[in-house]
């Protein structure tokens, strides 16, 4: 596939003072691209680089083919943006917040504003001013503003930051849709786990400035699972267990409960297995496992902060 | 380049901006209006005469008596001597200096409101245009857009040019149709002096004519606009360098009621004359008011503004379009 964003040993330094370090990943056509990784660890700092912010000390940033330190208005005619918070201004309408960023792109007309207020279904409050809206509708207008000039590319830093639930479900609900209809690639930064577990196809994580590790959400989750039981008599389960060949590490936890790393599709066969033999079981707890054990993994147990 | 423009116009007037400044204008010319009356009355009634000779003889015996203290320091005596000999030549040629009238008004108004007034309402205008897209972080969304960040600084420059120019015809247009209802809107044609030249200690006398007071003010206004662009552009440059609004204000006026108070503190200090607030008061060469400190002349004034406005229009473009958006 090709690649949308292309991003090639990319270096900040402000004073003696590395904040990106090296940093190399690609977002290809159509992916949402996971950026993950503490506060502190040079996230807002990599994308301010990606959408012309703050100059590279070194490296490369190509977006659809351009390059955005040689190519700025062509590679950043590419993109659209929420650098951290949707800072639109406050005391102009939604509908003249539109028009005054429409003004700055060749070719926006009164049609694709109402296309984009349909799209991120904000019609009814459009022509009220900004400083009047939550901040789940300011984001969306943020959104709004950043899809005017149809961009390959969007990026959206921290997006459900300050968000409650109900507005980080349809908020990530929105981002899935944009990404299957409108065919956009997207690149969302979160210091949330979870966040870009549900909804990234790739992750890049990044602690210290550095990329740590990049690859698809599934094969770092991967399809293991562990798997609490609680059993009695609890000698008799271990032993079972340990001679089931897709099942590692068996793990005591307590008197009754049993931690196994094995595939979740095997749990009613391996229950069945041991009622059998006459084994009985009182509980049986899947536990996915999330990035933060291989944060936790891949740092050497250093936590994600 | 005009839909950005009118992009920075916009957000000018819907911060109400503008209105702000509208309405300080609408408070305060009334007062001064009214200052102005009362001072008029109250001359009247002291010299016992509405009679203009005899307020300005009085005048004039009055600057004589101070110039006869010795506690007056030697700046003010040169001063104020230059000032009797401009009075005594208005007296022998039968010109009124404070014909009364909407236009003398507005002259006047004009001449007070260059050095300190105006470049107060010019500062408000212009010290949050750049700081304020930092302060609230809509500078990030400006510059994400495919527009040069050159571009983008030079909409807000033209669009500040503009709005210093209307504010300039709404101060004369104000100044104007408020005087006028205590004063009469009469008095355009009335003749006023100009020409005067300082060399030195001389005021010199021989370049002086009359022109219509019409001609005067248009002359005034534009030379108040001048120096009023040139405060502009230092406010501009400053609105860049600082990320907050009120830093921004605050270091303007600062440097703006410095330069107005220097002036008065310190005349025998020479090189001040370098210092560009020093050098607002551009319609003082036109009425003939001694100049503060030797050396300075309207070329010198003109030149001064030109080449600090030059040098901050580069700093602002360099700075702004190198700079890293960190906040």
């Amino acid at each position: 596939m090709e690649a949308v964003l292309s991003v090639e040993h990319l270096t900040k330094k402000i004073g003696a003072r590395t904040i990106v370090d090296d940093v190399s990943f690609e977002v290809k056509a159509g992916e949402i691209f996971g950026f993950l990784g503490p506060n502190g660890a040079g996230k807002t700092t990599t994308i301010r680089m990606l959408v012309g912010l703050i100059r590279p000390t070194s490296g490369s940033i190509v977006i659809g083919g351009y390059n955005l330190q040689s190519d700025f208005l062509q590679a950043i005619k590419q993109v659209g943006c929420i650098v951290e918070n949707p800072e639109l201004y406050p005391y102009l309408t939604g509908r003249e917040n539109l028009e005054h960023f429409a003004r700055m792109i060749d070719g926006i007309d009164t049609k694709r504003i109402e296309e984009v207020v349909r799209l991120v279904e904000l019609d009814k409050r459009i022509d009220e001013t900004v400083k009047t809206y939550s901040l789940g509708m300011r984001q969306r207008l943020g959104i709004a503003q950043a899809l005017l000039g149809d961009p390959q590319l969007l990026i959206l830093d921290e997006p459900t930051n300050g968000l409650d639930p109900a507005g980080i479900r349809e908020l990530r609900a929105f981002i899935r849709r944009l990404s299957q209809e409108q065919s956009i690639s997207i690149f969302i930064s979160s210091h949330i786990l979870y966040e870009i577990q549900l909804l990234c196809d790739r992750v890049a994580i990044i602690s210290h400035g550095k990329v740590l590790k990049t690859a698809p959400v599934v094969q770092l989750v991967g399809e293991e699972s562990k798997v609490e039981w609680s059993v009695d008599p609890l000698p008799n389960a271990v032993s079972h267990l340990s001679n089931l060949p897709y099942i590692k590490n068996v793990e005591q936890l307590g008197k009754e409960r049993l931690m196994v790393h094995m595939p979740v599709e095997k749990i009613a066969e391996t229950n069945q297995l041991l009622l059998s033999s006459k084994i009985q079981v009182s509980a049986i707890r899947p536990m996915n496992q999330t990035l933060e054990d291989i944060f936790l993994e891949i740092t050497g147990g250093e936590g994600i902060g | 380049m005009a839909k950005l423009v009118y992009n920075e116009l916009l957000k000018m007037f819907r911060k109400k901006r503008f209105l702000v400044v509208v309405l300080i204008l609408a408070v305060l010319i009334p007062i001064f209006t009214y200052a102005q009356y009362i001072t008029v009355q109250t001359t009247i009634k002291q010299i016992g005469t509405s009679d203009w000779k005899a307020i300005l003889q009085q005048q004039i015996i009055d600057q004589e008596n101070r110039l006869t203290s010795s506690r007056v320091p030697d700046e003010w005596k040169k001063w104020t001597r230059l000032t009797i000999a401009q009075e005594k030549y208005y007296l022998k040629n039968n010109i009124n200096p404070t014909s009364p009238g909407a236009p003398t008004f507005v002259r006047k108004f004009v001449e007070e409101a260059v050095a300190l007034f105006i470049p107060l309402i010019v500062v408000i205008l212009a010290a949050d245009l750049v700081s304020s897209e930092y302060g609230n972080g809509t500078i990030k969304l400006l510059l994400t857009r495919p527009v040069a960040r050159w571009k983008v600084l030079l909409s807000k420059y033209l669009a500040l040019l503009l709005s210093v120019s209307l504010v300039m015809l709404i101060t004369g247009l104000l100044s104007y149709l408020i005087s006028g209802i205590i004063f009469g809107y009469k008095g355009w044609d009335l003749p006023v002096l100009t020409g005067f030249i300082q060399q030195g200690d001389q005021l010199i006398t021989t370049q002086v004519h009359l022109i219509p007071q019409w001609k005067y003010i248009i002359f005034a206004y534009g030379l108040a606009w001048f120096s009023a662009l040139a405060v502009g552009t230092i406010s501009f440059m400053v609105s860049v360098l600082v990320r907050n609004t009120a830093t921004s204000m605050g270091v303007m006026l600062a440097a703006v009621i410095s330069g107005s108070l220097l002036s008065q503190l310190a005349p025998t200090w020479q090189s001040l004359r370098y210092f560009i607030f020093i050098n607002l008061r551009l319609t003082d060469y036109l009425a003939g008011k001694p100049v503060i400190i030797s050396g300075m002349s309207l070329p010198f004034s003109l030149a001064m503004l030109s080449i600090w406005s030059l040098v901050a229009i580069v700093i602002a473009f360099v700075v702004f379009s190198k700079k890293d958006v960190l906040n």
